[in-house]
């Protein structure tokens, strides 16, 4: 299951470490990160694939929206489906 | 490859824009519930109904979450209760409409469609008894809706049917008179209704729909209205195409969300339906797309082209967007539902009059536009007859949803809340049609050819 994960907020270190600790812990494998800060606000668009035997999409966005509600970022994440399906023929 | 561009389009379309999918409509066959028993029979449609829609709204809030677009609504339509319920022996129909209440409240839906006759040719015993019911049925339930077809350009205008549908909305607004005739909303009357239209108060089962079924309705106003606000000064080509691709991408995820829903539930695929549905929020107005192409109030000259050429370029983008389309497909311009249509009544650019024009190219009809509770059921009717003869002759869908407050007059405001919204009381032609109403009979289907 391809998942796309964005991340918007106040720029802080440790924000990258933090998502991606919980995806690494959740099997999740990392396929792209794009990553900028524009104005003090950091933006991350983070391409992943995860392995649906190991975690279920819905407890995986609920750790990652808890962790965004914790540094003050909101943490969204999707199953790549909606973005195939509205942009690709 | 997906792009940043398309990730932030299409989130930005979801969180700002208020693109949403509106409704995942299960219909749900009671032609095996038939029983000459009535109590009988409504045990079977209570059975049926949770049975078949138990995991309905749970796959809905699961695929809302995973894709992170918002389902807003979760429904049932189901048979005509005239047809399903026709073989009881019962003098009313208002238990069989309790018992579909019980069942949506059980299983967690927000309506329940298929309250519901097509008479457009004529009544059977269960249509008469269906209709009588009506106005109990939906002062005593909450989330029932039920629809009366009484037109077709095959069979022309049930006349007969016309005058009693006026008198069906005077006494159910009379029921609910304490809630500002909020059953009056839960009451559509069609002329060519479809059989598997998702969007309520008008959904129901058509007898040729196969036992269960997903019909997905999508919406997204305010995509539109903010594609065109980049298109300042453009030609009506550019506008068009923008709608298409706007209609095609918004349709997209419908269709996803329907495969989805239906490969979960075990349930076949049936239609999307390509509706641009506004609610009462501010971005999320058809009335302000119209505006947007360079009317000062929706209702000025021009509203009706305007609407012609946002119904037709929706249709033409959502069809490639979907493997099957169907429903009502087009724009609706419900009145107490629409913020923009609201403002345009209150501005007094929007008429009763004008709104009747706009249904020849949009894709319903009158709906949801409250008028005075002094407006009798005969020019009640005479709306109703008219806006089945646009339907009958254009070859289209029309509906009916008025509601007659009653003791409210032209100047007072009415509220409903939540997605049925609020209307100011629309002013309604004081010349009487009683007479005409009076004869009843058939009006013929209308000829096909020599189309001038």
């Amino acid at each position: 299951m391809k998942l796309i994960v964005t991340v918007v907020g106040k720029d802080r270190i440790g924000i990258i470490a933090s998502v991606t600790k919980i995806l690494a812990d959740n099997d999740v494998n990392i396929l792209s990160i794009n990553q900028n800060i524009l104005n003090g606000f950091f933006n991350m668009i983070l391409f992943a694939e995860a392995n649906e035997t190991k975690i279920r999409l819905v407890d995986l966005q609920q750790k990652l929206r808890a962790q965004g509600e914790a540094i003050g970022v909101e943490i969204k994440t999707q199953h790549q489906d909606i973005f195939d399906a509205m942009h690709k023929i | 490859m997906i792009t940043i561009e398309d990730i932030l389009e299409t989130n930005q379309m979801i969180t700002v824009n208020k693109l949403d999918v509106r409704t995942i409509t299960m219909g749900i066959s009671l032609r095996d519930c038939a029983h000459p028993n009535l109590r009988e029979f409504c045990r079977n449609v209570y059975d049926k109904i949770t049975k078949s829609a138990e995991f309905l709204v749970k796959t809905g809030e699961e695929i809302e979450a995973e894709y992170g677009v918002p389902i807003i609504n979760k429904r049932i339509s189901v048979t005509p209760v005239a047809i399903a319920a026709e073989s009881c022996k019962a003098e009313s129909y208002v238990p069989v409409a309790e018992t579909l209440d019980r069942a949506a409240k059980s299983v967690g839906v927000n309506f329940i469609g298929g309250f519901s006759a097509l008479v457009e040719k004529g009544y059977t015993s269960g249509d008469r008894i269906l209709i009588e019911s009506i106005p109990q049925a939906l002062a005593s339930t909450d989330l029932v809706c039920s629809s009366i077809n009484l037109a077709s350009t095959k069979a022309g205008i049930n006349m007969d049917c016309v005058r009693e549908m006026g008198e069906v909305i005077k006494r159910t607004a009379e029921l609910t008179r304490d809630r500002q005739a909020v059953g009056c909303a839960k009451l559509v009357i069609f002329a060519n209704a479809p059989q598997d239209n998702p969007f309520m108060a008008g959904a129901f089962h058509g007898v040729s729909e196969p036992d269960k079924v997903i019909n997905v309705g999508v919406s997204g106003p305010g995509v539109v209205k903010h594609a065109l606000e980049n298109l300042k000064g453009a030609n009506f080509t550019e506008i068009s195409e923008t709608i298409k691709k706007t209609a095609f991408k918004i349709t997209r995820v419908g269709q996803l969300v329907a495969q989805e829903a239906a490969r979960r539930l075990g349930v076949p695929f049936g239609i999307i339906d390509l509706s641009l549905a506004p609610t009462p929020a501010v971005g999320d107005s058809v009335a302000r797309i119209l505006e947007e192409m360079g009317l000062e109030a929706c209702g000025a000259p021009g509203t009706t082209a305007a609407l012609a050429l946002l119904n037709d370029a929706v249709k033409k983008g959502g069809l490639m967007a979907s493997s099957h389309v169907g429903g009502l497909s087009g724009a609706f311009i419900p009145v107490s539902e629409d913020e923009g249509m609201i403002h345009a009544v209150k501005r007094g650019s929007l008429t009763i009059e004008k709104l009747e024009a706009m249904t020849c190219v949009c894709s319903v009809g009158l709906d949801m536009i409250a008028v005075a509770g002094d407006v009798s059921a005969s020019t009640l009717s005479g709306i109703i007859a008219d806006e089945a003869a646009i339907g009958v002759v254009n070859n289209k869908t029309t509906a009916v949803r008025l509601i007659p407050v009653p003791n409210a007059k032209v100047g007072d405001v009415v509220e409903y809340g939540g997605l049925l919204g609020y209307c100011p009381i629309v002013p309604v032609n004081r010349f009487s049609s009683e007479a005409f109403i009076a004869r009843g009979g058939r009006i013929p289907a209308p000829v096909r050819s020599l189309t001038n």
